[in-house]
């Protein structure tokens, strides 16, 4: 694995973060209360009295979002805890209409864990995971609505959030990329977060110092709520390199919060350690522990789908497919079940040959996904029936899956209504072949000189004159026959 | 005899023999409130019309044979419990203009079972006092009289506008909630009866939170058969509330005739303390013998972290209020004082909005919590309190009760107890043990003091075994034949 440095005046640097992610979870109603914690809906729409922090209120956790959090839990390889406990995290803001954040502090429901990530050159790394809590999101502050006031929607606020926090494990930019993808790709295979970055619904914390070789940690910057693959990337680099440049014209680095702004590529001060707030923690009293049973646990294991990784090697060992093209293939469930789909009873490495190469790029020609496009998991499994089954041969097959595309036809259609049917009746084909060699009677001459390599020349043609259509073995076989 | 002395199982009883109508009882004490509230300030908000269309329902249903116990009982109810359509004030500026949407379970409870609400009664602001002077609308006025003097006693707190209304006839019961004592001291304070019931035992859903591990709803009535009935109706599992507790309420009032006869009754001997008022130890010695006579096993008990409590309290109560009351902003609900920006608009409605009180109490919360002091006094707290509770735990091994004096004094004066806070607090010194521990305790009425002013005893039971304390209570009071009356009573 190529190490990930930079570059300074003084030396070569290494980068050190550390990931949180927040990822809203996927359930009907919100963590505490029964308002919709649906995507969208007109301001304030989505938000119950205890939302609003009304008098009185009083907080009931949703069992499904605990559910969700075991199952990321166990999709993370990750401790769960069977006792854990809510806290308050008190600030005040106008979009945090109780004062505080209900949180989990103390005791997570997830303990650590570790993920694989897999880099550009095929290495493969561990991040190691320290926890998962469970927290409410906040509300949203519009601030560009009207000239002097503010204004709240309150649709998000109470909404279920995981926070995933990795160690600091990661070295390099494209390591953190990897690693947020796959923390993606996790959720989505569970269904537990859509992963959404561009709608919010996964943002993520960036922790990041710099150090020379060797050294322990130096002091870290946390650039807050970055929203794309991206821009995390970006944002690492960025604030790597102004880290640097800080310790090396002398100064220190200090403890703040960071934002990155995306147009100008760099990072800002948000708020220092001094201006930190203190969250004055404490058990949150309107709710008792939370308690969940090891059978519950083993339950929603047993009910986990199968996980990328799982997925990747039993695609290899049951398929014979090469490892990087089972990766290409599970990288989402829908791309995984189509692969599966077609694969079943087949072989293998021809269906994974077909979605990688001709699928894949009729679908970006055409701009259609797996679930919009033309050409089902059945249509592209009838067409490797017709090739198994000689009904047509694989250059046919490229035609008939170009119609398919088009028309959005089945493949036996096409082959039945086009006339395409392979020809094995070797009567025909020797026919053919006398034809093809009577007319090419000089280049017979020269073949029989020694000039091996007109072999292929003589199949072409013959192929040419059965509009493709021959059995490409019996064809080779004919005109082996015939040119003694 | 006029309506208003009538009992609350009196008055059921009375309503369901037709003799008098539910009209008829509602419009007495509508009179009744009429002519004394604007003297007591028990009310902040009367309803009067809202009483009497409840009573109409109440008197329909009498008649059709749907009526419970209580149906067209008329009772105040603490202005903590919000209540759909009628401003609920905490006591507090800053909720003046509040009227809730909805509805809490305690009083939701009490409105199905057909019980009338003569409106909403004043308490200390937020439930943060034991006088009832904290009260941004006024303090109430204790209906009753040291033996020749006018001076204006309090009626203890919070609680202290159910206690009042009680006592002086404006209502014929009230709900009150109790977080350090505020229903066991007023009740005491003005010569009724009211029980703290095990926390968990009632729902807390819609009820104005002050420390949320604390605060716990109960009845405050003349009698002790009253509360029993009313906890009845009280009680029980609210799935809106996580921290109400799945278990079956059983007929309270069943207990009440279970007497004492080989209970075993603990007096524990750290409440036993120097400089206590000696009227008041000569009274709890009363009712040890009253025990004894009854048939039961008087113990010598210890809990030894008791002396904690009140330290313990002042940490853990205010801790959780800083943070329960962060919620009045002014960005959604109550009163809003307009700001230069968001923290400037913060800081005016909090200031304008809160009491000094209160204001107090958040201070200490926020420094307790602090970052730097949190292990020193909320978590230092957390275990003594876990103490406290072992320390019940250990003595109801022994014990089937406990018994000791519900206050460490009689009602006091208006303007007295005022110049220092800590002296203030001194008053939950008997009722803060039993909140941290979580255990249900009743205050009855035992006797006058040599002022004339009522005292009253505790009775503190096992979690979820009201029933004992009932018992044991219906026993003091039986002996005890309190039938004082305050000097300012409605007739």
């Amino acid at each position: 694995m190529a190490t990930y440095t930079l570059e300074g005046r003084t030396g070569t640097w290494e980068i050190v973060v550390g990931l949180e992610i927040h990822a809203q979870v996927i359930s009907e109603s919100k963590l505490f209360s029964g308002a919709s914690a649906t995507y969208g809906g007109a301001p304030n729409d989505h938000v119950s009295f205890v939302d609003a922090g009304f008098p009185g209120m009083l907080p009931v956790i949703n069992a499904e979002c605990v559910a969700q959090a075991v199952r990321t839990g166990l999709g993370l390889k990750a401790q769960i805890n069977l006792e854990s406990r809510f806290d308050r995290k008190n600030y005040f803001y106008a979009d945090l209409p109780n004062g505080y954040q209900i949180s989990q502090f103390q005791m997570p429901i997830v303990g650590t864990g570790t993920v694989e990530i897999e880099l550009q050159d095929g290495t493969i790394k561990h991040i190691g995971i320290t926890r998962l809590h469970l927290e409410q999101d906040a509300g949203k502050s519009m601030h560009d609505q009207h000239p002097a006031k503010s204004v709240i929607d309150l649709n998000r606020a109470g909404v279920a959030l995981m926070e995933i926090v990795s160690e600091p494990d990661i070295r390099s930019p494209e390591e953190a990329g990897a690693y947020l993808r796959k923390i993606r790709q996790i959720v989505r295979y569970l269904g537990t977060c859509d992963g959404n970055m561009e709608e919010g619904s996964m943002r993520a914390d960036v922790n990041v110092s710099v150090r020379k070789a060797g050294e322990p940690f130096r002091t870290r910057c946390e650039i807050k709520n970055v929203n794309s693959v991206r821009f995390v990337m970006h944002a690492i680099e960025a604030e790597a390199i102004r880290q640097i440049e800080v310790w090396e014209q002398g100064g220190e680095v200090v403890q703040e919060t960071r934002l990155y702004d995306p147009s100008k590529g760099e990072t800002r001060s948000m708020r220092s350690k001094e201006d930190a707030h203190d969250y004055r923690y404490f058990p949150e009293p309107d709710l008792l522990p939370l308690i969940i049973e090891q059978s519950w646990v083993d339950e929603l294991k047993a009910k986990l789908p199968e996980l990328p990784d799982e997925k990747r090697a039993r695609f290899c060992a049951e398929y014979g497919i090469p490892f990087y093209d089972a990766g290409v293939l599970v990288a989402d469930q829908t791309t995984a079940d189509f692969y599966e789909t077609v694969a079943k009873g087949r072989d293998g490495k021809l269906a994974a040959n077909w979605i990688t190469g001709d699928f894949f790029a009729a679908l970006n020609r055409t701009g259609a996904s797996i679930e919009t496009s033309p050409v089902s998991a059945a249509a592209l499994g009838q067409l490797l029936d017709l090739i198994a089954d000689k009904t047509i041969n694989g250059r046919i097959a490229k035609d008939v899956f170009e119609e398919m595309v088009e028309t959005g036809a089945m493949p036996a259609e096409i082959v039945e209504k086009k006339g395409l049917r392979q020809v094995t009746d070797t009567g025909a084909i020797d026919e053919a072949v006398t034809k093809v060699l009577a007319d090419n009677q000089d280049k017979v001459a020269e073949y029989k000189s020694g000039k091996d390599k007109l072999f292929g020349f003589f199949v072409g043609q013959v192929m040419k004159a059965m509009q493709g259509k021959g059995n490409p073995a019996l064809v080779n076989e004919a005109v082996k026959k015939q040119l003694g | 005899m006029s309506l208003l002395n009538l009992t609350l199982a009196q008055a059921s009883k009375a309503l369901h023999a037709g003799e008098v109508s539910a009209t008829e009882l509602t419009t007495a004490y509508i009179k009744a409130v009429e002519e004394l509230n604007p003297r007591l300030n028990a009310f902040i908000t009367p309803t009067p019309e809202l009483a009497l269309a409840q009573a109409r329902d109440a008197d329909a249903r009498l008649k059709s044979g749907t009526a419970t116990p209580l149906t067209g009982i008329p009772i105040a109810m603490k202005d903590l419990f919000c209540t759909a359509g009628v401003r609920t004030t905490a006591a507090s500026k800053i909720l003046s203009p509040f009227v809730p949407p909805y509805e809490s379970t305690v009083s939701a409870k009490l409105k199905a079972a057909g019980a009338v609400t003569l409106g909403k009664a004043n308490l200390d602001e937020f439930a943060m006092g034991s006088s009832n002077i904290t009260s941004a609308y006024g303090p109430v006025e204790n209906p009753w009289k040291r033996t020749g003097s006018d001076a204006k006693l309090v009626p203890g707190g919070s609680s202290g506008g159910s206690a009042a209304a009680v006592a002086a006839r404006l209502a014929l019961a009230a709900t009150g909630t109790d977080t350090g004592g505020s229903i066991r001291q007023p009740a005491a304070f003005t010569g009724i009866a009211g029980i703290k019931p095990t926390y968990g035992r009632c729902s807390r859903y819609g009820i104005v939170a002050f420390a949320s591990s604390l605060d716990q709803a109960g009845p405050m009535a003349r009698t002790v058969e009253d509360n029993a009935m009313l906890l009845n109706v009280m009680a029980g599992f609210d799935e809106k509330d996580s921290t109400s507790a799945n278990v079956a309420v059983p007929d309270f009032t069943q207990a009440l005739t279970r007497g004492v006869a080989g209970k075993r009754i603990g007096i524990p001997r750290e409440y036993r303390l120097d400089g206590t008022n000696p009227e008041i130890l000569a009274l709890w010695d009363q009712g040890i013998a009253w025990l004894r006579e009854a048939g039961a096993e008087v113990i010598d008990i210890s809990l030894p972290h008791t002396k904690y409590g009140l330290a313990v309290y002042y940490i853990v109560a205010p801790a959780e209020a800083s943070s329960n009351l962060a919620r009045y902003d002014g960005v959604r609900f109550g009163a809003r004082e307009d700001g230069h920006d968001l923290i400037d608009m913060y800081e005016r409605t909090r200031a304008a909005g809160f009491g000094p009180e209160v204001k107090r109490r958040i201070m200490i919360g926020t420094y307790v919590l602090s970052h730097g002091y949190y292990d020193a006094y909320y978590l230092k707290a957390q275990k003594v309190r876990a103490l406290i509770l072992r320390d019940f735990q250990q003595a109801f091994t022994q014990v089937d009760a406990i018994l000791t004096p519900t206050a460490p004094s009689a009602a006091f004066g208006l303007g007295e107890k005022m110049d220092d806070p800590v002296t203030m607090y001194l008053n939950d010194v008997f009722t803060v043990p039993a909140s941290l521990a979580g255990v249900p305790a009743m205050s009855v009425p035992a006797g006058l003091s040599s002022e004339g002013l009522p005292l009253g005893l505790q009775i503190i039971g096992r979690h979820f075994d009201e029933e004992t304390v009932f018992a044991v209570s219906a026993a003091i009071e039986k002996a005890a034949g309190f039938n004082a009356l305050p000097e300012l009573r409605a007739k």
